[in-house]
Order: C-alpha cells, then sequence, then structure tokens
C-alpha cells in the first residue's frame, strides 16, 4: 500500500489534505530537503510539490528522476508559479531527442 | 583511422571477424530499440503535456477559489473544517516493461466507496468557495495521478533513450570502424606476408636452378 505526499506552502496544499493525501507543510528549502528524504524512503509512491518549493531544491527533485518510485510532480501553488513543470518536461524532451521538437 | 594494437595472424583475424558480426547485429537491435522507445517516448510526452496543462489549470482554479474562501474564514474555523479527512487514498503500484525500461502504473484505492465523498465538515459553518475549491482538486485527482504516472515514464525513458543512443553511436563511429580496419589491415599484412612468401620461393628457385645446371658459369 503506498500513499500521496504533498509538500510545499500551507496555504497551497491544505485542500489536498480533504482528498485523503498526506500534506507536509513546509517552506524553508533545508526543512524541504530533510522532509523529502523522510518521505521518500517511506511508502509514499507520488510526491506533489509546488514549484515555488521545487525551484529552490532543484538538486533534490534531479535525485528521484531515475528512479521508479517516488514520483515526484510539480504542482501550481499559491505564489511563485514559475512554468518549471512545463520547463521539466521540456527538459525530458531535449534529453531523448536531442533538441525540443514538441513546439 | 585507428587500428587496435594486435598481432597480425589467423587467429586474431577470425576472432575479429566474429566480434564484428555480434557488433554488427548488437547496432541493429540498439537502433531498433532506441526507435521504438523514441516513437512510445514522443507519444506519452504528448500526453504529458497535454495533462500537465489542464492539471495546473485546474489546480490554478483550485487555488483562487481557496483564496477565495480563506478570505471569509478564519484559520481555525478552516482547521477545523479540514484536519480529519474522510477520505483516505491508497495506491497500489505495478510496473509495466516497455522495451526494459520499468514503468510504473498506478491504481488508486479509496476508502469509501464513493470517491468523491471528500467534504470532511459541515455546509453550514463554511463557504461555497472551499467546497468548489475541494470539488475541482477531487475532479482533477485521477488526472493527476496519470500526470504522476507518465511523467514519471518520460523521465525514466528519456534516460534509457539517451544511454541507448549513446551505445548505438559508440557502435556505429567508434566500435565497428575499429574492428573494420583492424581486420583490413590483418588481411593486408597477411597477404603481404604471402607475396613476400612467394617472392622468396621464387628466389630460391632460381638459385637451385642456378646452381644445378651451373648457369652463369
Amino acid at each position: 500500500m503506498y500513499k500521496i505526499a504533498v509538500m510545499g506552502d500551507r496555504d497551497s496544499i491544505y485542500c489536498f489534505a480533504a482528498l485523503g493525501l498526506d500534506i507536509f507543510p513546509v517552506e524553508d528549502p533545508n526543512l524541504a530537503v530533510e522532509t523529502i528524504r523522510k518521505v521518500a524512503s517511506k511508502d509514499y509512491a507520488v510526491i506533489l510539490i509546488t514549484e515555488a518549493l521545487a525551484a529552490r531544491i532543484p538538486e533534490e527533485i534531479d535525485r528521484y528522476s531515475e528512479r521508479i518510485t517516488p514520483a515526484v510532480v510539480l504542482i501550481p501553488g499559491v505564489v511563485g508559479n514559475t512554468g518549471m513543470g512545463l520547463r521539466n518536461v521540456k527538459r525530458a524532451v531535449e534529453k531523448a531527442v536531442g533538441s525540443d521538437i514538441l513546439n | 583511422m585507428s587500428v587496435l594494437s594486435v598481432n597480425p595472424n589467423r587467429m586474431e583475424l577470425t576472432n575479429l571477424k566474429r566480434k564484428l558480426v555480434t557488433a554488427l547485429r548488437g547496432h541493429k537491435l540498439l537502433k531498433d530499440k532506441r526507435d521504438e522507445l523514441m516513437r512510445q517516448f514522443l507519444e506519452l510526452v504528448r500526453e504529458n503535456k497535454a495533462l500537465r496543462l489542464e492539471v495546473e489549470s485546474a489546480i490554478k482554479q483550485a487555488n483562487n477559489s481557496m483564496a477565495l474562501a480563506r478570505s471569509v474564514m478564519q484559520n481555525e474555523v478552516l482547521d477545523v473544517a479540514l484536519r480529519l479527512p474522510k477520505q483516505q487514498l491508497h495506491l497500489e503500484i505495478e510496473t509495466r516493461n516497455v522495451m526494459s525500461v520499468l514503468i510504473p502504473v498506478f491504481k488508486p484505492e479509496f476508502k469509501t466507496a464513493d470517491s468523491g465523498d471528500v467534504y470532511s465538515y459541515g455546509y453550514a459553518f463554511t463557504p461555497f468557495d472551499l467546497d468548489s475549491a475541494i470539488k475541482a482538486l477531487s475532479d482533477i485527482l485521477p488526472k493527476l495521478l496519470r500526470l504522476a504516472e507518465v511523467e514519471k515514464s518520460c523521465q525514466l525513458m528519456a534516460a534509457e533513450i539517451e544511454k541507448t543512443r549513446r551505445r548505438v553511436n559508440a557502435l556505429e563511429h567508434v566500435l565497428i570502424p575499429q574492428y573494420q580496419e583492424t581486420i583490413k589491415y590483418i588481411t593486408m599484412k597477411l597477404e603481404e606476408n604471402e607475396r613476400g612468401n612467394i617472392t622468396r620461393l621464387m628466389k630460391v628457385k632460381d638459385m637451385m636452378l642456378a646452381q644445378a645446371h651451373q648457369y652463369g658459369r
């Protein structure tokens, strides 16, 4: 049985609690790294993280990109949306194809 | 180009020829793998992009509703409303093998029979914006899970494609030419030896004839 974690600032992720996901409100990057490591080592298959928080710990996010679980998915938060999620999709295309051919 | 440093003899030649055949077959197989991975990757990544746009706009909408709800609610009331969720979501993970890349498949399992049963509060003391925020999120949840699955698959496949492409290129541009050059070098060397041998034999024959018949004396 795997669970889903949601990380980010409290305002952005509070709604997810109602859906039965586990929320971890963090804003400090150091604490976020600590939390994501703790969460990843437990039975969490998916970690939703706000773009604003993910933008501050990019190396940590990249660590999980080549493992099957957890799947780290960026979601837009209340503030600080940078389109980082879409950019990551483009990056995957560039890695695989050599150039971005989606546009 | 670069020739491997080997002894130019027949045994090496046979070995190299065998290696070349293996390399050529490996190259063809890896190229096929790369092409198929690429085809599947492009399908997935298109889905990924579409899903992401959809999910992001839904979450933004939910956030907007939430902001409205928060503006008329006190923190404590909101806390009370959301503290004890009714719904609990678990996932089952299966792995699927796509061209030897293992990708996850998530199967959601809800605690209650109705997956839309998410309102953990009475409606009397909460604004309807909160309801619509939660409704929006609950509606997009299946797509969000699919997005997680697809995005993970894309990342894994991109890494595998990159690896395979490197292997294909290394075979195509380094290993195979090297083998071919070396085979050519050994063949030439052996032929040269053969010619040298023939000339030597002819020379010896001439010398022996000259001795036997006392030519030139």
